[in-house]
């Protein structure tokens, strides 16, 4: 489900997946209209390299973006599809 | 002193990302001269402040924080019409001068409003021992705004700022525009055209080239306002046409735009000397939201604040009991003797006894906010938050729902107040409705009594633990129930900012501090002073006949009469109610006096036993309760109080917070049922089994 109708990149994972510690790419943001005018205003928006700082498998995760950090639900980063560089 | 007819007004707005240090830029220039309130309608909060710089006066408005001035939120909602309802002379926006990128969004769309607007890079000196370095003048040129370096922690660069405000109120405006690209400018220059034909009644206030960026992000506001067809054909022709050249939405595209126009000005004016950028924070990190050691260490500040709390609070607290008592027997010596006996008693029963008792716990609950306040101002409570979002979750909860529910165990006013940190409206209501079951401060003075009369004291300190677990565990219950019946709901998606550790400063925190200790005090000064007055009514008439009193002591009069007043008639014909749970009429005289403010139970319970309520006497009300009670009995008494109704203040708050009736009638009738319940199960539950063994 969660690759789901995406081409761009066969390398695309969901931020979910991605270990902490990795910098990745923000390929699509998949949430609703207002929720990903929100993410852009914090800095999380298509082309932003990111950090995963901490992801334990389950719960939030938290990612620096542009010098700070944001602590993600676990749904939500499930929403933001990512590319490794 | 100029005669005041010559000075100027200037009325700022101060704008800012959350995190950005924008409420010290407050303190710091307004000092602890400024007043809270609320937005009319809803419950955010509105400070304003003034301070006097050379001939002026700046009354300054501290705006909510916010990300961007979409229709996202309240607060964003709020902060955009403050621009264009207020016309205020200068919008000073806080920015994070080491995280200048994200923080430039919010002033882009400040530019694009075309409000005088003035930029504070404030941590400067963070920023530079980061390796930073700022070419300001270039800056200014690019961005086309007066920008001033600021360490507001510090006070350094507050009289220049308040010289630049004074500067740019006196010009005109002219704002730069933000170019969006080719695509974009075009369709909204089609847009503007058609705006400026349509004529209709929004024109004389909004920046028409706003209106159409607005129209072009599809916000939910603006949209509603434009009702001419030619208008909302075009919109939707423009966002069909960008989404085809460009495959993204055009909110996304011009967010993209803006960050694009930022990032030009940042990368010919921001040197950046190192590259380390999270060092220390992020070895802090690790430690304290690490999977393991994370909740440990949580647990562990958690004991110490609230050990802090009731250790150190005591002793003023004696000492203001101790006052509060003097005052009643110096009013009680001075009074011509015989002279109006019934004004003497409200003034000092009802008056000094209601109010007294609830300033009493000021100063533990001063010293809980305050703990709360340096938790939340070093920025360690967004990591606990973290560290308690596993387990918050599971019971349908954000992490966040924990720092209300915190403060809740002080008093449950101000943790009410703030649920407004939680963007959800279910998950706000959830978390409203559970908090008198966190113990506050005030039923402290009844689990201490019953606690030391009924238990030995290798016992005391677990039963009080075991009452105030009972509660948190109740609440969760409660909470999964409600998340699964009337609030049922996803979970929304969840985003919150990390703040940088931080030194806070004293200042802050005493501020903090004391708009919190604030609310408990306005309690005690507004609601509990009329209802005490109320509830001395209750508990003094009507009088017993002369005959009846004649030859007893004072104290015994003061039972007699009780017994003989409207509380002392209710409590008795709740009896036949309240007995399967082990109380009497006694107990429950007491429970209604304890329906206003829950300390005032105990004071109801020495009165009935014909006591005063200083200090020596608790004694002997000791044992009279275990003369009476069975522990089995005492140990209910503070279940009940733990699980009961709140107070009247907390009814009066629910009802503001929610915005119903409904929500508070039903806070305050589900709480009295479930405090039945368990009471009584838990009474009939010991009964047998005292029987059966």
């Amino acid at each position: 489900m969660k690759t789901e109708g995406f081409k761009e990149n066969s390398e695309t994972t969901a931020l979910d997946e991605v270990p902490a510690g990795h910098t990745v790419r923000i390929v699509r943001v998949d949430s609703g209209h207002c929720l990903n005018n929100r993410l852009a205003s914090m800095g999380l928006l298509k082309d932003t390299e990111i950090t995963v700082i901490r992801n334990d498998g389950a719960g939030q995760i938290i990612v620096a973006v542009k010098s700070s950090k944001i602590i993600l639900g676990r749904g939500m980063s499930q929403k933001i599809f990512v590319a490794h560089i | 002193m100029n005669s005041d007819k010559q000075q100027k007004k200037i009325l700022v707005g101060l704008a800012g990302n959350p995190n950005s240090g924008k409420t010290t830029v407050f303190n710091a220039l307004t000092g602890t001269r400024h007043h809270v309130a609320n937005y009319p309608g809803v419950t955010v909060e509105k400070k304003e402040g003034r301070c006097r710089h050379q001939d002026a006066m700046v009354h300054v408005v501290d705006l909510p924080g916010t990300y961007s001035l979409t229709a996202y939120s309240t607060e964003e909602l709020i902060a955009r019409h403050f621009m264009f309802d207020e016309h205020p002379d200068v919008v000073v926006d806080i920015l994070d001068a080491s995280n200048l990128e994200r923080h430039l969004y919010l002033a882009t769309q400040l530019m694009e409003m075309q409000v005088p607007l003035i930029l504070v890079f404030n941590m400067s000196d963070v920023a530079k021992s980061k390796g930073l370095e700022f070419d300001i003048k270039q800056m200014e040129i690019l961005l086309g705004v007066r920008i001033v370096p600021m360490v507001a922690s510090k006070k350094k660069g507050v009289h220049e700022l308040l010289d630049v405000i004074l500067e740019v109120a006196g010009q005109k405006s002219k704002t730069l525009k933000v170019h969006y690209g080719a695509e974009i400018e075009e369709e909204l220059t089609k847009i503007e055209a058609l705006l400026g034909r349509s004529n209709e009644t929004f024109h004389a206030k909004y920046p028409i080239r706003w209106v159409a960026i607005k129209l072009l992000e599809a916000d939910t506001e603006v949209s509603g306002w434009v009702q001419n067809v030619a208008v909302q054909r075009q919109v939707s022709a423009s966002r069909e046409h960008l989404n085809t050249i460009f495959g993204d939405r055009a909110d996304i595209l011009i967010a993209d735009r803006r960050y694009g126009f930022i990032s030009g000005a940042c990368q010919e004016t921001i040197k950046d000397t190192v590259q380390i950028r999270h060092d220390v924070s992020d070895k802090i990190d690790a430690v304290l939201t690490n999977r393991h050691l994370g909740l440990p260490i949580f647990g562990m500040l958690m004991y110490l604040v609230f050990y802090l709390t009731f250790k150190v609070g005591q002793y003023p607290m004696h000492g203001l009991e101790y006052f509060f008592g003097y005052l009643s027997a110096q009013i009680c010596h001075v009074w011509p003797q015989g002279t109006m006996p019934a004004l003497q008693s409200l003034i000092v029963d009802g008056v000094i006894g209601g109010v007294g008792g609830v300033v009493v716990f000021l100063p533990t609950i001063l010293i809980l906010f305050l703990g709360i306040a340096f938790l939340e101002d070093t920025g360690y409570m967004a990591r606990a938050a973290f560290v308690m979002d596993r387990i918050m979750h599971k019971i349908g909860l954000h992490g966040k729902s924990f720092i209300p529910m915190l403060i809740g165990f002080g008093c449950s006013v101000p943790a009410i107040m703030a649920t407004r940190i939680l963007e959800n409206r279910r998950n706000r209501l959830a978390t409203m409705m559970v908090i008198p079951l966190m113990s506050c401060g005030a039923r402290i003075a009844i689990y201490a009594l019953f606690v030391q009369a009924f238990f030995p004291k290798s016992l005391q300190g677990p039963m009080m633990m075991l009452i105030y677990v009972i509660g948190i565990l109740l609440a969760i219950v409660c909470i999964q129930l409600l998340r699964k019946t009337l609030l049922k709901g996803e979970t929304v998606p969840f985003v919150m900012e990390l703040p940088p550790y931080r030194m806070p400063t004293a200042k802050g925190l005493l501020i903090h501090m004391w708009t919190r200790g604030w609310m408990y005090l306005q309690k005690a000064g507004t609601v509990i002073l009329v209802i005490s007055i109320i509830l001395w009514a209750a508990i003094s008439y009507p009088k017993p006949t002369a005959g009846e009193l004649a030859g007893l002591s004072r104290h015994e009069q003061q039972s007699i009469t009780l017994q003989h007043s409207v509380a002392g008639c209710v409590g008795r014909a709740m009896e036949p109610v309240i007995k399967p749970l082990g109380f009497d009429w006694k107990i429950g005289t007491a429970l209604i006096g304890a329906s206003v403010a829950k300390e005032v139970f105990v004071s109801q319970l020495s009165i009935i036993y014909s006591l005063g309520d200083t200090a020596d006497e608790t004694e002997a009300l000791q044992q009279h309760l275990r003369a009476d009670y069975t522990p089995l009995q005492g140990f209910c008494v503070m279940l009940f109080c733990l699980s009961t109704a709140p107070c009247v203040a907390t009814v009066a708050i629910t009802r503001k917070e929610s915005g119903t009736w409904k929500w508070a009638a039903f806070q305050y009738l589900g709480l009295t049922l479930l405090a039945y319940i368990i009471t009584l199960a838990v009474y009939q539950a010991g009964m047998f089994l005292a029987h059966v063994f």
